[in-house]
């Protein structure tokens, strides 16, 4: 649901970009452009299009409204909340409870109360769960933001996301649980299968592929993994609506053609943690801009 | 519904002053239709002011082509790290908001 004022900003956008992108067609001769285009469209130079959008992410990098999410977060956070009325401040995201500092990239990991492998939002439920007395159910239901709404774990992840601004990306493999997670999100990643015959791998798999005009990133690779987890929790211009990687993930498979995975299932955890430890000792720049 | 608070960046540089802001809002245009097919109602903020030591050092009248969320950012001389800027703005409802920030 495409809001008008979006259409036109798109639109807009959309004119600044085509331009550039004729001027700068112009002055090359025909033989050396018509190879400029090739290498463009099989996507090793970054194309004008990603160009232009990334020196506007930088600007709105500076503030982007991801910052309104975390400050939504932080009040939730502290706040006494649910059945049980109480707050997430003695919620353990790994490093402790209520020690928030570095948890983000330091997730999914194995949680010993919990026995399972847990990504940020997963364990952020299981605290609003087993803390503050809300039913898992309830929390499935729209978990993902709309129009009219961002559901609470959004936010949630928003602000704790923000505590581990520019640190490093160091998710465990210590425990069997999490290198099993590791295994069983490779298998998934690489899984084809629906009407379409797809995988996670199809898209992302090989380097230098690209959707109309958006880059693809091999998480397969050391190099490009990184880009699974920068940006997110990202705030979506197409429609200003605030996503954490449950969401990502879960619009993959959508566009996969697959079965919807359950919300905050270990499906999710597994992938997350096969992209996040390919994308380990890279710097995490905290919640993002995305198109 | 009380609206969200402002985030206010205000840094002090050779006597200018650089002030960021991130409003919470939803800019709803009114020309919109929910899944139901009716119009959402038109929701904006239509005027927008800071001010600085009681002087007004920006005063701006917007309207439904501003973004979800807007982010306004400008520059003013005169003010020192330290003083405090007051932003406001007021929409088409007449909710209002006004945050203070602390130039630094």
């Amino acid at each position: 649901m495409l809001s008008i004022k979006l259409k036109v900003a798109l639109a807009l956008s959309g004119f600044a970009l085509v331009y550039t992108a004729h001027a700068q067609q112009k002055p090359a001769a025909a033989p050396k452009a018509a190879a400029a285009r090739i290498k463009q469209a099989a996507g090793t130079p970054k194309s004008a299009i990603t160009a232009e959008f990334e020196k506007f992410r930088e600007v709105m990098e500076e503030a982007s409204p991801a910052e309104l999410f975390e400050a939504k977060g932080e009040d939730l956070w502290k706040a006494k909340r649910g059945p049980k009325n109480a707050s997430l401040e003695q919620c353990d995201l790994g490093l402790g409870p209520g020690v928030l500092k570095g948890a983000y990239v330091r997730m999914p990991r194995y949680f010993a109360d919990a026995d399972q492998v847990m990504d940020v939002e997963r364990r952020i439920v299981h605290c609003m769960v087993t803390l503050q007395g809300y039913k898992a159910e309830d929390l499935a239901k729209q978990p993902f933001s709309n129009q009219s709404r961002t559901p609470d774990p959004v936010s949630l992840v928003t602000y704790v996301a923000g505590q581990s601004r520019g640190m490093k990306i160091a998710v465990p493999q210590k425990h069997s649980k999490e290198r099993e997670a590791y295994a069983v999100g490779r298998e998934i990643f690489n899984f084809r299968a629906g009407p379409w015959d797809f995988s996670c791998a199809s898209c992302h798999g090989e380097s230098g592929k690209r959707i109309r005009t958006q880059d693809l990133p091999n998480l397969t690779t050391k190099a490009e993994a990184i880009r699974a987890f920068q940006g997110w929790p990202g705030y979506r211009m197409t429609g200003g609506l605030m996503h954490t990687l449950q969401w990502r993930m879960n619009d993959c498979f959508r566009q996969q053609r697959f079965p919807e995975p359950g919300y905050a299932s270990e499906t999710i955890a597994d992938l997350l943690t096969y992209m996040g430890v390919n994308a380990n000792g890279r710097v995490y720049k905290g919640p993002g801009i995305k198109r | 519904m009380m609206a969200d608070p402002m985030r206010i960046r205000a840094t002090s540089k050779d006597g200018v002053v650089n002030v960021k802001v991130l409003m919470s809002h939803e800019m709803e245009t009114g020309q919109r239709k929910d899944a139901a097919g009716k119009l959402v109602p038109a929701h904006f903020i239509q005027s927008v002011s800071a001010t600085w030591q009681g002087r007004v050092v920006l005063s701006a009248q917007w309207g439904p082509a501003v973004s979800k969320n807007p982010y306004l950012e400008f520059n003013f001389k005169g003010g020192q790290k330290g003083d405090k800027i007051q932003l406001t703005w007021t929409d088409n409802k007449g909710d209002k908001r006004t945050d203070e920030a602390t130039i630094n």
